[in-house]
Order: structure tokens, then C-alpha cells, then sequence
């Protein structure tokens, strides 16, 4: 791993977190941990995947992600600002052309679209960043595996040592092909 | 989004993985050999450009009344070019079209690239360059702001954002799939994609909240691919000239772009599949459904024409009927009959499932049209700029001269450069996406798709 400056490193790599890691070569057996560790009572395991799938989702049960109101505050404040600027500057320096009033909101539309293109689409990527920067500071430093960008799911379960036996046999029961302590 | 269970088994997750890695391998020989024919492109672009910013636009072909030519032409042409690209990857995303997965990367990327390479062409085309900054809206000495209702304004806004859109677009899209090569890469690539793929390790909350931001990415980029070619389009159908000054502009223009944009997606995709390999990811069944594409915007555009030649002899308009008749049987009848067979007649020979299904032909069609769409765009722009009523004023023929053409090889060059250097490192196909429509590994069979 590459070496961060100390407050990059501080935000980006939070303090590591004690637990089980189990790789899978199926999804059935992945989806069948899920439900075995949510029926164990554990909430606060991580699931790795190559894609997404639904039926991860689903075994999960999240909630929707709120990156959707970045989307809605960012498009709404876009056309704000669009009808703003045009608004303002025309009225700024009045020059009336094509006889058309000074401010004509026709025309303006056209530029308040784009804004609220604009804004929507950056405001998203910016919901994205912060959830998942948040989402890894709440989980920690975790056990992770190459393989799971390739043809491997995975589970990381945080666990102490008093309770890493038991998780670990819970993980091989379901199918884990392997499973690493860390 | 649907599994097919066609699908051969020898594609698997590892298989998808490694081939597309491949193609970021040490380049060959004929990959240097294309990468130093773009650049040489450039150069003579480049070289171009030096004279005219020396002696100034006189060198350009431009004689009264036509003052908008080559360089407007090549600018609708490479926003054109990045028209399909948005449709693949966010249209039918939303369609939940499964074959898109194969080819929208390649199609993205061409996007970024065409937008950069038309973003040129004004800047080209107000000769002085130095002055690109008074388009945007900034506080000046003099208190002046652009003006909101001229069509100009409108377009930098709308390029702006699409090219704003598009790269971030296809960054997101790019970075589960740097992430997979990076865990396969090894030395300076793999520091590069560690960099590059910003801590992706396809953890769930990741892919939470990536799939909902991806999915309403698609969503805000949908209606912008259709207002970008509309603003274009309103570039000329504000103006009063006959053959511009038509309400079918905006989805005339739309279609077209989609129609050459996915001529250029089977141009490009032809030699990448046969250079890296990639054989049995790019089906023969992408290509079909791409010429399917083409097949229905080249007919739209096929009827524009129609359209555009209806009206003006059912207007009764003289004018219009006149500017008409010299588009088609003035001094510009050979640009006028290009786009038309090229555009018009055509993609009709998709209608034929061989044609369709055989590469080379579709390869050869692709070409044809972007020169077909290359030619509308300067049938619109030049000959109804030099045609009736304004022929009386007219001291010279317009021809392009070796200013404009050395301009327009430059930015085919440009386009191509960043194009070679982006599939050689990054992938381009996606990885995760192209495992979503595969039936994920199972240890028992399962009950839905069995």
C-alpha cells in the first residue's frame, strides 16, 4: 500500500478492525451467509462483490441510498442558479434585443436546464464520494481480497477473539471455500 | 438486468476479467503504427493552426456571404460524433438493454474525446483565440454580461455541461473496473490504478450507493443528449436564413448525431475487437443491434429530408423554395447528393439481416456514413449560407481551402490520439458490467433461470 500524508491517511485509512474474512465461490452460498449471519444477529458485516446483484440487496435489506437527495438539492439549487444569473445579469446591464423584455424567461429556460443538469449530475458524485467515505470510516480498515474484483464474493464479519470461532464456523457452514482471520 | 442464458460457457467472471486486462498489455507494433499516424494528424493540425493565428482566418476558405463553414461544420460533426455515446451508455441503461454493456465504454470514451475535439472548432472559428474567455459570464471592468437569448450562449452552456457530464459519467463508470485491473496489475500500473480507482473494493455500501448514483446520473443524462444537439441545432433555426430557419431542427439534429455517432461506434469497435481479442465479449449481436440503431435514426433522418424538401415547395415561400432548389441543383449538387445517398438511401441496405450480421460490410456502411453526415452538415451550413437569396452578393464560389482541411485532419488526429491512449490504459470494455449479464456462479442450479 502506497504511504499517505498523515491527514489523508487519517480520513482515508481509519484504525483496522478485528474480524473473520470468508471468500465465496457462488452467490447462493454468499446469499445463504447473509441470511445465517443476519438470523445470528450480526448487522455490521461488510459484503464484498465483482457486481452488483439485487439479490444482495436484497438479503441485506438496506434502505435506499440517500445519494438521491444530493441529486434533488443539487438539480434545484442548478436552476436556481440558472434563473438567477440570467435574471440578475440581465437586469445588471439592460440592453433590449430582438424586442424581447429584458428578462424573458423563454429563452432562459435553455440555460436554467443545463444548470440544473449540471449542479444534479456534480451534487451525485459528490453523494457518492460521502457516503462511501463515510461508510468506510464506520466499517474501518478491513480484511479485503483481489479476487473479489474478479470472480469472488466475500464477507468480513468483525469479530474479537471470543467470538471469531463461532463466526467462523458459521461461515463454513454456508459454503465459505475459505476463511482468514485478521 | 436480464441474464442470458445463451451465453456461452467459457465466458466466465475470471475470463471477462482477464481478456479485457489483456488488452492493456504492452502495445504491438501496429498499435505504435496508428498512435504515430494520429499524431502526425495533429501536427499538420497543429501546424495549420500556427499559420492561421499568424496571418489570421483569410487563409480559411471564408468568402462573403459565407462566413460560417469548415470549422462550424467539423463542430456540429464532432458533437454529433459524441451523440451516441450518451445514448448507449445512459438511454438504454435506463432501458435496461443488456446488450449495451459490451460496447458502452468504447462508446463513452468517444463521447469525452468527440466533445473535446468540437470544443476546438469555435474557439478555431473566432480567430481570436485569446479572447474564448468572453463567453463566460464573469464580473468585467465594464459591467457587461453575455447575452442570454442568443443561441451561442446557450450552446456553451449546453457543451459545457455535456462534456462536464460525460467525463464524470464515464469515470464512474470507469472505476470498479480499474479497481479489477489494478488487483491484477502489477509494478507502475498497478500504483497508477490504485491512484486511479480511489479505494474501490466492491464492498456493499459501495455498490449501494454507486448503483443509485449511476442510475441517476443516466437519468439527468438522458434529456441532456437530447438538448445538446437541440441547442446546437437553435444555433442556426434561430436565425432567419432559408434551409436553417425550420422548427425540425432540434429533433432532425438529435437523430443524425445518434445516426453518425453509432457509425463512428462500428468504426472504432471493428478494429479494437480484432486487435485485443475480444472476439467472444463484442458479439456479432452487438454489431447487429448497433446497425439496428442506425437503421432507425438513418431513416429518421431519411425523412427530414423529405421533410425539409416538402415544406419548402409547400410553403410556397419563393425564397425557400428557391434556396432549396440551389441546394439541390446549384454548384453544390455533389455535397447535397452525398448526404443524401449516404444518409437518405443508404441505411436501407440494414434492412437486410447478411448485411447486418457481416462486419466488413458494416464497417465499410459506418464510413459512409460519417462522410454522409460530415457533408449535411456543410450542405446546412455553407450552401444555405451561399445559396438563394443570398447569391446576388455573392463575389466568389466558396471552397474550403488548405487551411480548413489541414484543421480538420488535425482533429481527427486529436480525436484519435486521446482515443488510442485511452483503450491502451484504461479498460475499454467494461468488466463489471459485462459480468452482470452473465449467470453469476452457483453451487445449485437456479430456480428463476434454469
Amino acid at each position: 500500500m502506497m504511504a499517505l500524508p498523515k491527514p489523508l491517511n487519517d480520513l482515508f485509512r481509519p484504525p483496522p478492525t478485528p474480524g473473520m474474512l470468508a471468500v465465496f465461490a457462488q452467490l447462493d452460498t454468499t446469499l445463504d451467509a447473509i441470511k445465517k449471519l443476519r438470523a445470528a444477529g450480526h448487522t455490521d458485516f461488510t459484503v464484498y462483490s465483482p457486481i452488483p446483484r439485487h439479490e444482495i440487496e436484497d438479503a441485506l435489506g438496506q434502505p435506499v441510498s440517500p445519494v438521491r437527495m444530493f441529486t434533488l438539492v443539487g438539480g434545484i439549487a442548478g436552476c436556481s442558479i440558472g434563473a438567477w444569473i440570467t435574471l440578475w445579469m440581465s437586469a445588471d446591464w439592460p440592453i433590449v434585443t430582438g424586442g424581447k423584455p429584458v428578462g424573458s424567461i423563454p429563452p432562459y429556460v435553455v440555460i436554467m436546464f443545463e444548470m440544473t443538469i449540471l449542479f444534479g449530475a456534480l451534487s451525485t458524485i459528490l453523494g457518492i464520494l460521502l457516503n462511501t467515505l463515510f461508510a468506510a470510516r464506520r466499517a474501518g480498515t478491513i480484511l479485503y481480497d483481489p479476487r473479489f474484483t474478479n470472480d469472488r464474493f466475500g464477507i468480513f464479519v468483525p469479530a474479537g477473539s471470543d467470538k471469531a470461532a463461532k463466526v467462523e464456523s458459521l461461515l463454513r457452514d454456508a459454503g465459505a471455500e475459505e476463511v482468514r482471520r485478521g | 438486468m436480464a441474464e442470458k442464458p445463451t451465453t456461452p460457457t467459457r465466458v466466465t467472471y475470471d475470463y471477462v476479467t482477464r481478456t479485457i486486462a489483456r488488452t492493456l498489455s504492452t502495445p504491438s507494433r501496429g498499435y505504435f503504427l496508428l498512435l504515430g499516424a494520429a499524431v502526425a494528424l495533429l501536427a499538420i493540425g497543429i501546424i495549420t493552426l500556427l499559420y492561421l493565428l499568424r496571418y489570421g482566418l483569410g487563409l480559411a476558405g471564408y468568402s462573403h456571404p459565407v462566413y460560417w463553414a469548415v470549422f462550424i461544420t467539423c463542430f456540429v460533426f464532432w458533437v454529433g460524433i459524441a451523440h451516441s455515446g450518451t445514448l448507449i451508455s445512459a438511454i438504454l441503461f435506463l432501458f435496461r438493454s443488456g446488450w449495451r454493456t459490451a460496447v458502452y465504454r468504447t462508446a463513452e470514451a468517444m463521447t469525452v474525446f468527440a466533445v473535446m475535439t468540437a470544443g476546438l472548432f469555435p474557439l478555431i472559428h473566432i480567430g481570436r483565440q485569446w479572447y474564448f474567455y468572453w463567453l463566460i459570464p464573469y464580473p468585467n471592468e465594464r459591467g457587461l454580461w453575455p447575452n442570454f437569448k442568443s443561441p451561442l450562449i446557450w450552446d456553451e452552456f449546453a457543451i459545457g455541461t455535456y462534456f462536464t457530464v460525460s467525463t464524470v459519467f464515464l469515470i464512474m463508470g470507469l472505476i470498479p473496473d480499474i479497481a479489477a485491473v489494478r488487483d491484477l496489475a502489477t509494478g507502475w500500473r498497478k500504483k497508477l490504478y490504485a491512484l486511479t480507482s480511489i479505494g474501490w473494493t466492491g464492498s456493499n455500501e459501495q455498490w449501494r450507493h454507486y448503483t443509485r448514483g449511476y442510475l441517476y446520473l443516466a437519468a439527468l443524462a438522458t434529456p441532456l443528449v437530447l438538448s445538446v444537439h437541440s441547442v446546437v441545432s437553435w444555433d442556426f433555426a434561430m436565425a432567419l436564413v432559408p434551409g436553417w430557419h425550420a422548427t425540425i431542427f432540434a429533433p432532425y439534429f438529435v437523430a443524425g448525431a445518434i445516426y453518425s455517432g453509432c457509425g463512428m461506434v462500428i468504426t472504432l469497435l471493428t478494429p479494437i475487437r480484432k486487435l485485443f481479442g475480444l472476439e467472444e465479449i463484442i458479439t456479432v449481436k452487438h454489431f447487429e443491434n448497433l446497425a439496428k440503431l442506425c437503421l432507425l435514426t438513418g431513416s429518421i433522418v431519411g425523412y427530414a429530408y423529405a421533410c425539409e424538401y416538402f415544406m419548402a415547395w409547400y410553403s410556397g415561400n419563393p425564397t425557400e423554395r428557391a434556396a432549396f432548389w440551389y441546394r439541390a441543383f446549384g454548384p453544390y449538387w455533389w455535397a447535397s447528393w452525398t448526404m443524401i445517398i449516404c444518409n437518405g438511401f443508404l441505411p436501407l441496405l440494414l434492412w437486410i439481416k447478411k448485411i447486418r450480421t457481416n462486419i466488413t460490410a458494416l464497417f465499410v456502411i459506418s464510413i459512409f456514413v460519417n462522410v454522409g453526415m460530415w457533408f449535411e452538415r456543410y450542405v446546412i451550413i455553407v450552401v444555405s449560407l451561399a445559396g438563394e437569396p443570398f447569391t446576388k452578393w455573392t463575389n466568389a464560389v466558396y471552397n474550403p481551402t488548405w487551411a480548413d482541411w489541414g484543421v480538420m485532419a488535425g482533429s481527427f488526429g486529436w480525436f484519435f490520439m486521446w482515443f488510442l491512449l485511452f483503450v491502451k490504459n484504461f479498460p475499454a470494455v467494461s468488466i463489471s458490467e459485462v459480468k452482470e449479464v452473465l449467470p453469476p456462479p452457483r453451487a445449485k442450479p437456479s430456480r428463476v433461470h434454469a
